[in-house]
């Protein structure tokens, strides 16, 4: 591969990140606890219809039902459902504002997150729907976007505006049998995006959302619903940033894409929730269920780079049930000092001539424990079902583990599946020789981290490959001693 | 530049370095020759400050500054560059985006700001064509899959982009082919000015053909057992080592 001159220059550029800042704003907050009058109440507020209060609370009826699952590999202190408060909106948010109506204070908290509003308006190309503790408090390019039959708002708004997709598609991809957590969020969700590209059209911009946890407290229930219609494309992109707090918080988020026949879905995320102090205390608890379908010939592609959070447990996943459908699943998975991941796919084969690729890098530091869980599944009527999987560990110290449980499951004596692992440790004799050069060893590390990880960032959007990068370098800060 | 007084150094307790007396002014070259097992990389290493081995005796000093306290990047700061015998491989990270991080890195260090994307580009461009580089060559992964040229090239085009006061090769004209050794040897010859100086670790007197040093000193047994001109490089092609051995024996 030759440069040209504008690849070289691109790579010459620098960019700086930050991160990790609080900002006080005035919110209105349930009061902690959850039973079936805080859900009916979550969804007065938002002034649902009824089956949708319905529908939550039948979820809450399961969720009750259920146990929190334990075969992660993963160790924390449950959450205690009860002593988190499930509702927390930006008190000043009204739809109808202008950017200029905007309280200062959160368009300073964008800037600081590289997202300012009406700068990204001129320059970039890319419509963003601000999540910001629970409701969405500004939507820009709606208007390109919607001269193109695109539907792209909060999820609170589509359920009012949109009835017959949301009720046609919610939980069709994600039961609200289908976990714990899951359910949970079934019950209480209080917002997310929700997504609807036309038959034939091709999304003229990178779609994304920033979601932030900014409430001492507050449990995030993002519920995120996606359609390409047949034909069509999206790339979506989901960043996360949250700042430092002390006492762990619950992110139990669920994410349904359903790609109908010819269509594409590019789903990337970037996630930096707090991953808790260097002793441990603290963090985000992600437990996330992240699941698409594809129809005949459709493509679903997820690309995650996962470094924040103190417990990770998600496993975003490809159900293949149109025949020639394809399923994509590239991650970067860091984690250092006490954090914990378990996170991976699964590749569900039901149509035949499906594909299916995994490249997962895991690179571990510190005290940390990083699991690739994943699971390959040919069904038996998947003629011709081809499956590759790459997963790639990198060891910082003497003190992380590094663990690999690849599930493979075939009934069709057509399939193709190759799987491949590597696991190796940063050498003493690359470090001397970056430090001879003149890059200290934490920069040293983060250079070769990010060569590690290339052809996952690679997959990632430009402007969100530049910011995870960055991130990569933050989150192993302090890894060598 | 570089005054290195008794220096004796270790590793794992077994001495390798027994007191190296070494003085390299400004605008010298000095070749190391010795026989394997003499010593000559232990040199190289420690003068770059490897942690791996421990000097249990004597200084090195650069500049007038001892560099007993300075960590291999501050080393590499100050002005030290080694051109590895064996270059590492950093699979992902190309040759552009290393040298990227590596310029920067001392420019921080010197309170500098990144060097501009044009300026860099326009440094790149300039060095690889000295060097006889190929653009493509400046984006694949750092020694993943060079050759045994490719990498040695690589080293002396990081001499290059760096500017160091003191560049130590180690080994730079093994595994070259006659051309690729003329290309390297030119590019040194080019680098070297009355404000710098060039230590080189060879084994045989060829590379001497094409970078001529004022000083040479024959390394034996961790210590270095005569020191003359250019001419005692060829005496050592005639001779071969033992007669040195020998000598010092007597």
């Amino acid at each position: 591969m030759a440069y040209t001159e504008e690849e070289l220059k691109k790579e010459l550029e620098t960019k700086e990140y930050e991160y990790g800042f609080y900002t006080d704003i005035e919110s209105e907050t349930f009061p902690i606890g959850l039973n079936e009058e805080i859900v009916i109440a979550i969804s007065k507020k938002k002034e649902e219809p009824e089956w949708m209060t319905l529908w939550r609370l039948e979820s809450f009826k399961i969720w009750k039902e259920m146990t929190e699952p334990e075969w992660a590999n993963v160790h924390y202190t449950k959450p205690d459902f009860q002593a988190i408060s499930y509702y927390s909106a930006p008190k000043k948010a009204d739809p109808n504002k202008t950017l200029d109506d905007v309280d200062p204070q959160l368009l300073e908290m964008y800037k600081k997150l590289g997202i300012s509003v009406d700068e990204q308006k001129k320059l970039q190309n890319v419509a963003v729907d601000i999540v910001m503790d629970s409701v969405s408090v500004a939507t820009t390019f709606k208007k390109t976007l919607s001269e193109k039959g695109i539907i792209f708002c909060s999820i609170s708004e589509a359920i009012k505006e949109h009835p017959e997709l949301v009720k046609k598609y919610i939980g069709s991809v994600v039961p609200q049998k289908d976990n714990y957590y899951a359910a949970l969020n079934s019950a209480v969700f209080s917002d997310g995006s929700f997504c609807y590209i036309p038959k034939g059209v091709r999304c003229p911009m990178e779609l994304s959302t920033y979601f932030r946890i900014n409430q001492a407290g507050t449990g995030q229930f993002e519920r995120t619903l996606l359609i390409a219609d047949e034909g069509s494309y999206v790339s979506y992109l989901e960043g996360c940033t949250a700042p430092s707090r002390d006492e762990n918080q619950l992110h139990a988020a669920v994410v349904e894409l359903i790609a109908l026949d010819d269509a594409e879905i590019k789903y990337s995320t970037v996630q930096n929730w707090f991953p808790g102090g260097k002793d441990g205390k603290g963090g985000v608890y992600n437990f996330v269920t992240k699941r698409g379908i594809c129809e005949k010939n459709a493509k679903i592609s997820w690309t995650q780079v996962e470094t924040g959070s103190a417990v990770t447990w998600k496993y975003p996943s490809c159900i293949l049930k149109g025949d020639n459908s394809i399923g994509e699943f590239y991650s970067i998975a860091v984690t250092n000092n006490y954090q914990q991941a378990d996170t991976g796919t699964k590749m569900i084969h039901l149509g035949k001539n499906t594909r299916s690729t995994i490249i997962s890098k895991g690179i571990s530091a510190g005290k940390s424990q990083n699991s690739y869980r994943g699971l390959v599944q040919i069904a038996s009527r998947a003629d011709n079902a081809r499956n590759f999987s790459q997963c790639d560990s990198l060891l910082m110290g003497n003190e992380c583990g590094a663990h690999t449980f690849p599930y493979i499951e075939v009934k069709n004596k057509s399939a193709q599946i190759e799987h491949e692992a590597t696991t190796s440790k940063i050498g003493e004799d690359q470090l001397f020789y970056c430090n001879q050069r003149g890059i200290p060893t934490e920069k040293a590390i983060a250079l070769i981290v990010n060569g590690f990880s290339k052809e996952v960032l690679n997959k990632l959007p430009m402007e969100f490959a530049v910011e995870a990068q960055k991130l990569l370098e933050i989150s192993l800060e302090g890894s060598v001693g | 530049m570089l005054k290195i007084n008794n220096l004796h150094a270790s590793v794992d307790g077994k001495e390798i370095l027994k007191g190296i007396n070494l003085e390299i002014k400004a605008g010298e070259v000095h070749a190391i020759m010795g026989p394997n097992g003499s010593g000559k990389s232990t040199l190289a290493s420690v003068i770059a400050g490897k942690e791996e081995f421990e000097v249990t005796e004597g200084e090195v000093i650069l500049e007038g500054e001892n560099l007993e306290d300075s960590a291999p990047e501050e080393r590499a700061h100050k002005g030290v560059f080694l051109s590895f015998q064996y270059p590492v491989e950093i699979p992902g990270v190309s040759v552009t985006n290393f040298m990227k991080t590596a310029i920067n890195e001392s420019r921080k260090a010197r309170g500098l700001e990144d060097m501009k994307a044009n300026e860099m580009l326009k440094l790149i461009r300039e060095k690889a064509e000295m060097l006889e580089i190929d653009r493509k060559f400046l984006s694949r992964s750092l020694n993943e899959g060079f050759s045994g040229g490719e990498k040695k090239r690589n080293e002396i085009f990081q001499m290059a982009m760096l500017e160091p006061k003191l560049a130590i090769l180690d080994e730079t004209d093994s595994g070259l082919d006659i051309d690729a050794l003329r290309i390297v040897a030119n590019g040194v010859n080019k680098l070297k000015s009355k404000d710098n100086a060039v230590l080189l670790i060879t084994h045989y007197q060829r590379l001497l053909d094409y970078i001529v040093p004022d000083f040479v000193h024959v390394l034996h047994n961790g210590r270095i057992v005569k020191s003359g001109g250019k001419e005692l490089a060829l005496e050592l092609e005639e001779k071969g080592y033992d007669w040195l051995k020998n000598e010092v024996t007597v």
